[in-house]
C-alpha cells in the first residue's frame, strides 16, 4: 500500500495505512504520509446521552488528540472540519439515536495534517463497518511566493507558503465535499488547486481500495 | 459511552481458572505477555505494546521561569492522558478516579524516585530552567496500564534530547537541533513499575493481568523498582490484606522482571540509535508492517494436549446418553409441525406422549400460544390424551389444569413458519370469545 508519485505535476509522498490496529474499539486504522501520521479510533453504534441525542440520527462525535497538552481551539476547528464531512458521507439515519464516535490521535505532524486526519478517519469508519454512502479522501496543498502549486506540503513547505489548501473530496462523484483554507489567493488559483486535488485523489484511491 | 459489563459466567469461569492456576491467554502466573518498545520520528516519542495494551509517550522541554522554593531545579511535568481510544469507558476531559490514581503513581514513580538529575536542567539560576513535559497517551486498553505507561515513560525520558544552550553573560541562547547536537537527559536510575493482581483475598497472584483479569481481581499491588534491586514506590490498592511473605516475595518477582524489561528497554534504545547513525529514517511509519497480513490474524496459541484422550474418553462415559434424534421436519398431527433437532413436541397433541422437555421449533401459532399459558403453572408429567382431560400436576396446589382445545386443522394450516405471537394471541383472543 506504499507508493511513490513519481509525476512532476502531482506529487504525493510515499502514503500508507494499517487497519484494525487496536483491539478495543470497533474499527481503528493508522495513516501516515510521508513523516505525519495520524492514529483514528471509531467506535459505533453505541449508547448516546440523552442530551445528545437525536430523534432520527446518529450523533456523530469527532475528538482530535493533540500530542503534547489539551486539546484547543486548533483542534476544535480541525474537529469541525472531519466531523461535517464524516456526517455528509456516513448514513447516520441507519443508527437513530445512538452515538459514533471518532478519535484522532496525532502521532507526528510534518504537514498536511487535516488531510491526513480525513484520510485516517475514512480509513477508521471502513474498519468500523459502518454505513457509508461513499468514501472520502484529503488532499491538501500549499500556494508558495512563485504561485507554484505544491501538492502535500511537508511543514517546512507550508510555513514558507502563501496560502494552504485542504479539500475533502467523495469518491463517488469526485466533487469537494469539505475546504478549509488558510492565506490569500486568487479563485483562479483556487480553481486550479481543485483540478490538482482530482488528479492526486484518483491516484489515492487506486491504492486505498 | 458506558464500557459492556462483566457477565457473571465470564467472572465465575476468569476465577475458576485462576484457582486451577490457568490464564485466558495460557501464560504462567508469572508471565508477562510479549512486550514491543518502538520509537518515533522525533527524540522523545516511544510506543510501548504490551500484548494489545498499547501506550504513547511524548517528551517535550520548555524554558520557564523555576519555582520560587527551588530556583536551581528544573520542572518535571507528568499526564497520563486516557484516552477515549482506548477504551469506551475514557471520557474525554473526565478526570475519572482511574486517571488521578495513574497519574498519581506515575510522579511518585518517577517524579520522588528522583530518577532524572534536575539540577542539570537549570540554565540561569531562579530565572530560567528547563520545564520537562511527559505527555503519556494510553491508546488501546487491555489491562496492566500501569506497567505500560511507566515502560514508556522513562523510555522516552531516556531517549530525549534537549537543545544545547549557549550562555554569553546575561545572554541565553538556545540552539536548534541543526546549529547543535542536542543532549541527551542525565538520568541516574529507570524505575519501572510491576503490577500484581490479587484474587480470592489474596490467595492467587497473577503478574501483569489482562484486561478481563482486571475486572475480577481482588486488589492490586504495584511495585516500582529499578535494577538495582532499590523500591521506588509501591502500593497497595483494593483493601486486601496482604501478608509480610506475600510482599516479600512479589518485590523478589518484581526485581526479576524489571531486569528483563530494563534490559529490553536498553536494546531497543541501542538499536533506535544505531538506525539513526546509519541515517535511515525511523519513526512510526517505518515500523508498520509491510506486504504482511496484521489484520483479522490470530497468532497460534499452544493448546495443552496432556491426557487429552483419555479425559475426552472420560467425558464421554460420564455422559448423558444423546437425545434420542427426530427426524425434521415432524408432522406428528395435521396442523403441526416440528423443525430442528430435540425431542418431541408434546405440547397440546391429542396423542399422549412420554416427555415433556420444549421443542426447539414449532410451525404453528398456538402451540406458542399454549405454551405461554401452561408456563403460568408447574409443568411436569404426562399430557392428557384426548381433549379435555385435565392433567394432574403433583405439588402444585393451584387449581385444576384445563388444556384449551387445539384450532381446528384448517386455520392451523394457515400459521405457517413465520409464526408470529400476534396471530396466535389473535387466535386465542379468538376462542377466548368463544
Amino acid at each position: 500500500m506504499m507508493e511513490v508519485c513519481g509525476s512532476s505535476s502531482v506529487t504525493l509522498r510515499e502514503f500508507g495505512c494499517e487497519q484494525s490496529l487496536l483491539s478495543r474499539p470497533d474499527g481503528s486504522a493508522s495513516f501516515s504520509q510521508g513523516d505525519t501520521s495520524v492514529l483514528a479510533a471509531a467506535y459505533g453504534p453505541a449508547e448516546v446521552k440523552v442530551s445528545k441525542e437525536i430523534y432520527d440520527r446518529a450523533t456523530l462525535e469527532v475528538l482530535i488528540q493533540p500530542k503534547v497538552g489539551l486539546p484547543s481551539v486548533r483542534e476544535r476547528s480541525q474537529e469541525q472540519c472531519v466531523r461535517e464531512t464524516c456526517e455528509a458521507s456516513l448514513l447516520l439515519s441507519l443508527h437513530p439515536r445512538s452515538s459514533l464516535t471518532l478519535i484522532l490521535q496525532l502521532i507526528h505532524n510534518d504537514g498536511s495534517i487535516l488531510s491526513c486526519f480525513l484520510n485516517a478517519a475514512c480509513m477508521a469508519l471502513m474498519d468500523a463497518g459502518l454505513p457509508m454512502s461513499c468514501l472520502f479522501c484529503g488532499v491538501t496543498c500549499a500556494i508558495n511566493a512563485d504561485g507554484q502549486i505544491i501538492t502535500d506540503p511537508t511543514a517546512v513547505q507550508e510555513k514558507e507558503s502563501r496560502a494552504v489548501m485542504t479539500f475533502a473530496i467523495d469518491s463517488t462523484k469526485r466533487r469537494v465535499m469539505m475546504s478549509s483554507t488558510k492565506g490569500s489567493f486568487s479563485v483562479h488559483e483556487l480553481q486550479q488547486c481543485i483540478a490538482f486535488y482530482r488528479d492526486s485523489v484518483s491516484r489515492r484511491y487506486s491504492k486505498t481500495l | 459511552m458506558k464500557d459492556t459489563p462483566l457477565s457473571n459466567c465470564e467472572r465465575d469461569f476468569l476465577l475458576k481458572a485462576i484457582e486451577e492456576k490457568k490464564r485466558l491467554d495460557g501464560r504462567q502466573t508469572y508471565d508477562y505477555r510479549k512486550m514491543k518498545i518502538t520509537f518515533g520520528t522525533d527524540y522523545g516519542c516511544c510506543f510501548v505494546d504490551l500484548g494489545k495494551t498499547r501506550v504513547m509517550a511524548q517528551v517535550s522541554c520548555e524554558l520557564v521561569a523555576p519555582k520560587e522554593s527551588r530556583p536551581n531545579e528544573g520542572i518535571m511535568f507528568f499526564n497520563i492522558e486516557l484516552s477515549p481510544m482506548a477504551s469506551p469507558a475514557f471520557e474525554q476531559g473526565r478526570q475519572s478516579e482511574l486517571s488521578v490514581k495513574l497519574n498519581r503513581q506515575l510522579e511518585r514513580c518517577l517524579r520522588n524516585s528522583k530518577c532524572i538529575d534536575t539540577e542539570s536542567l537549570c540554565v540561569v539560576s531562579g530565572e530560567k530552567v528547563w520545564q520537562i513535559r511527559v505527555d503519556v497517551h494510553l491508546l488501546n486498553h487491555d489491562g496492566n496500564l500501569m506497567d505500560a505507561a511507566s515502560i514508556a515513560a522513562i523510555t522516552a525520558l531516556c531517549h530525549f534530547r534537549r537543545p544545547d544552550v549557549g550562555i554569553q553573560g546575561d545572554e541565553v541562547t538556545v540552539y536548534s537541533p541543526e546549529e547543535r547536537d542536542p543532549i541527551p537527559l542525565s538520568i541516574y536510575h529507570m524505575p519501572i513499575s510491576v503490577s500484581f493482581s490479587f484474587f480470592q483475598q489474596g490467595t492467587y497472584l497473577l503478574v501483569d493481568p489482562c484486561e478481563r483479569e482486571e475486572r475480577v481481581m481482588d486488589g492490586l499491588l504495584m511495585i516500582a523498582m529499578n535494577k538495582h534491586r532499590e523500591i521506588c514506590s509501591i502500593q497497595s490498592s483494593g483493601g486486601i490484606m496482604l501478608l509480610k511473605e506475600q510482599v516479600m516475595r512479589c518485590s523478589k518477582i518484581a526485581s526479576v522482571k524489571v531486569s528483563e524489561i530494563t534490559e529490553l528497554l536498553n536494546k531497543a534504545l541501542v538499536n533506535d540509535k544505531k538506525a539513526r547513525k546509519e541515517g535511515g529514517r525511523c519513526g512510526f511509519a517505518e515500523s508498520l508492517p509491510q506486504e504482511r497480513i496484521t489484520a483479522l490474524k490470530m497468532e497460534e496459541t499452544s493448546v495443552e494436549m496432556t491426557d487429552a484422550t483419555e479425559r475426552a474418553k472420560d467425558i464421554v462415559q460420564k455422559a448423558d446418553a444423546r437425545p434420542q434424534k427426530v427426524p425434521s421436519p415432524v408432522v406428528p398431527v395435521p396442523g403441526v409441525g416440528q423443525v430442528g433437532q430435540g425431542l418431541q413436541n408434546t405440547w397440546g397433541l391429542e396423542e399422549d406422549e412420554d416427555d415433556e422437555e420444549e421443542a426447539e421449533e414449532c410451525d404453528s401459532g398456538e402451540e406458542q400460544e399454549e405454551a405461554v399459558t401452561k408456563m403460568e403453572e408447574e409443568r411436569h408429567e404426562k399430557e392428557a390424551s384426548g381433549e379435555g382431560d385435565v392433567v394432574e400436576i403433583s405439588d402444585s396446589e393451584e387449581e385444576d389444569v384445563v388444556i384449551l382445545h387445539p384450532a381446528m386443522p384448517d386455520k392451523a394450516l394457515k400459521n405457517t413458519a413465520t409464526s408470529s405471537r400476534q396471530k396466535g394471541a389473535a387466535a386465542s383472543k379468538k376462542r377466548q370469545k368463544k
